[in-house]
């Protein structure tokens, strides 16, 4: 069988009247939301050591102490869930020549006119940015907080790289915030996407208005594959 | 407990018998890690400082021995691996360290043996409470004296980013920050360091900044008499002063005394970071979130519509192919 292009092996339609399509498998789901939860604590944690004014953060967590050495932990697991789905993810987050036109085109994105846009496969170049984006910025995150990493690491690097390295990391840190911000506005705003990381699975129409070429490929596929 | 102590003046004098009420109080803080705003106090404390005249230092490693004593820290038992220092680096259990370096002064070819006693300066300016995250787990008193609050210190490290001066130590088992408190327990109750107490060459003296800024000078006059022409006064300027220092005999190279900054002061990457970073980093995070909630709430969502529910089942029966063609 011919690997897809536009789409994982692993997606497929589900059902035809009405259409609906399975984007994303139980495994991956349950990760994204490992990952998804820690960045939701490292987030909460580490802005209370960012700035005086959200210390009170640390209460979460029962206290500030508590609050640090729980944050670079939660980091690990965040770095290896994102690493699991970052193996799954990469292909069809690489870069093709839909996602300059649809860049050229921004206007209509945020304008919702799709019918300017287009077809696009599993991803269009805005959820390309947020993947490579936030893979960036956790490489960056989990190599400056091992730097700082006092309980552990204390003695790893000289002060003066410490020092470049607890900049970085909040820099880092009020990126990858930001990116956030958009992935979580995006998935709502974008209605009917939600669903692909609860449930799994998209309908007929929102594949169709998105992601036409990854639908394309799939209904090719149901229809040209082993019969089930 | 009837009587206030007095603000020391020197740390020669006798403890009075009586027990008698702490004169540094909580309300004679002027500075606290990560809090703004805090109410000056009516009262201004005389600055204090302690001296050390590294000249007339012999080694004898008293002050680490009193401070020891004094703090009641148990330092571990290190292996002698042919250095004088003991311990081998400052801990969280030793506030104080002599270092000694052998120097070849190049113009005499004599070699010197330079002996300075290591521990937190105690700067106007301090590094470690500009550093902190921790709101009241550094202070800063009107005498001058920055103190750590155990309590409130949740073991980050970041005071040891922010220190020029590479003093403050995190214990491995309370994950808490230590350094000298220019034992402001004593000074609080009319009492000079214990260190300074103990020195038995009084190289180590302590009094009013201004008393010690003046037998410096002296000092200082003196050794240029015997021959130390750079000799001077080590009171860093880039961190605003500082409530311990030194007399050195040469002055224009304080790095030969086992790496004593040239020319300390808050690194601007850490300036940068708890400066532009903090303040400009939540306000754009703030705009982003609340600007994507408004957003999100009233502007029009991009919603799939009946037609393409059906444009998508007649894609999908069709196998993929419609008038655009098949892939």
């Amino acid at each position: 069988m011919v690997r897809p292009v536009y789409s994982e092996p692993g997606d497929r339609i589900e059902s035809t009247r009405p259409v609906t399509v399975s984007r994303y498998r139980g495994f991956i789901r349950a990760n994204h939301w490992v990952t998804a939860l820690s960045l939701i604590l490292l987030l909460l944690s580490g802005l209370a050591f960012f700035h005086p004014s959200l210390y009170f953060l640390t209460g979460l967590f029962g206290g500030g102490q508590t609050a640090r050495w729980l944050h670079p932990i939660i980091g690990v697991v965040l770095f290896v869930s994102f690493m699991v789905m970052f193996i799954q993810l990469w292909r069809l987050n690489l870069p093709t020549p839909d996602d300059k036109a649809w860049l050229n085109q921004i206007g209509d994105v945020v304008k919702g006119n799709e019918e300017n846009l287009p077809e696009l496969g599993k991803y269009n170049a805005g959820q390309k940015f947020i993947f490579w984006g936030m893979t960036l910025l956790i490489v960056v995150l989990i190599v400056s907080g091992i730097m700082i990493w006092e309980q552990f690491f204390g003695e790893l690097v000289s002060i003066p790289t410490r020092r470049w390295a607890v900049l970085t990391h909040a820099l880092a840190a009020v990126a990858i915030i930001l990116v956030f911000i958009l992935h979580v506005y995006a998935a709502f705003w974008t209605r009917g996407t939600l669903r692909a990381m609860t449930r799994g699975t998209v309908t007929g129409g929102w594949a169709y208005r998105h992601h036409r070429k990854w639908l394309r490929e799939l209904a090719g596929r149901r229809q040209n594959g082993p019969a089930e | 407990m009837s009587e206030t102590a007095p603000q020391p003046k020197t740390a020669a004098s006798n403890p009075p018998v009586q027990p008698i009420a702490s004169n540094l109080l909580p309300s004679d803080v002027v500075r606290i890690s990560a809090t703004k705003d805090v109410p000056q106090p009516d009262r201004q404390l005389t600055k204090v400082a302690k001296l050390i005249d590294v000249s007339k230092c012999i080694g004898c490693k008293a002050c680490q021995s009193a401070c020891i004593e004094w703090n009641d820290t148990k330092p571990e038992v290190e292996t002698n691996v042919g250095v004088y220092e003991n311990p081998h680096d400052l801990t969280p259990n030793m506030f104080t360290l002599m270092r000694f370096t052998e120097w070849v002064n190049p113009e005499t070819d004599n070699l010197e043996w330079l002996i300075r006693k290591d521990g937190c300066m105690h700067c106007e300016d301090p590094g470690c409470l500009k550093a902190c995250p921790a709101p009241g787990a550094i202070v800063q008193y009107s005498n001058g004296i920055v103190d750590f609050i155990h309590e409130n210190c949740i073991g980050c490290g970041y005071c040891v980013t922010g220190c020029p001066f590479d003093i403050p130590r995190i214990s491995k088992v309370d994950h808490k920050s230590y350094k000298c408190t220019l034992c402001s327990d004593r000074v609080a109750v009319g009492q000079g360091p214990a260190c300074a107490k103990a020195c038995p060459t009084q190289a180590i003296v302590f009094g009013t900044k201004e008393d010690m800024i003046a037998h410096a000078n002296e000092r200082v006059e003196d050794l240029k008499s015997r021959g130390y022409e750079n000799a001077g006064i080590y009171d860093p300027a880039g961190v605003g002063g500082t409530h311990v220092f030194y007399v050195l005999h040469h002055a224009d190279k304080p790095s030969i005394y086992e790496k004593l900054p040239d020319d300390p002061r808050i690194s601007p990457v850490v300036e940068g970071w708890k400066g532009v970073t903090k303040t400009a980093g939540l306000a754009v995070m703030g705009v982003a979130a609340v600007g994507a909630a408004i957003h999100g709430i009233f502007a029009r969502a991009n919603k799939v519509d009946e037609h393409e529910e059906k444009e998508a089942e007649k894609l999908v029966s069709s196998g993929g192919s419609d008038d655009r063609g098949a892939v």
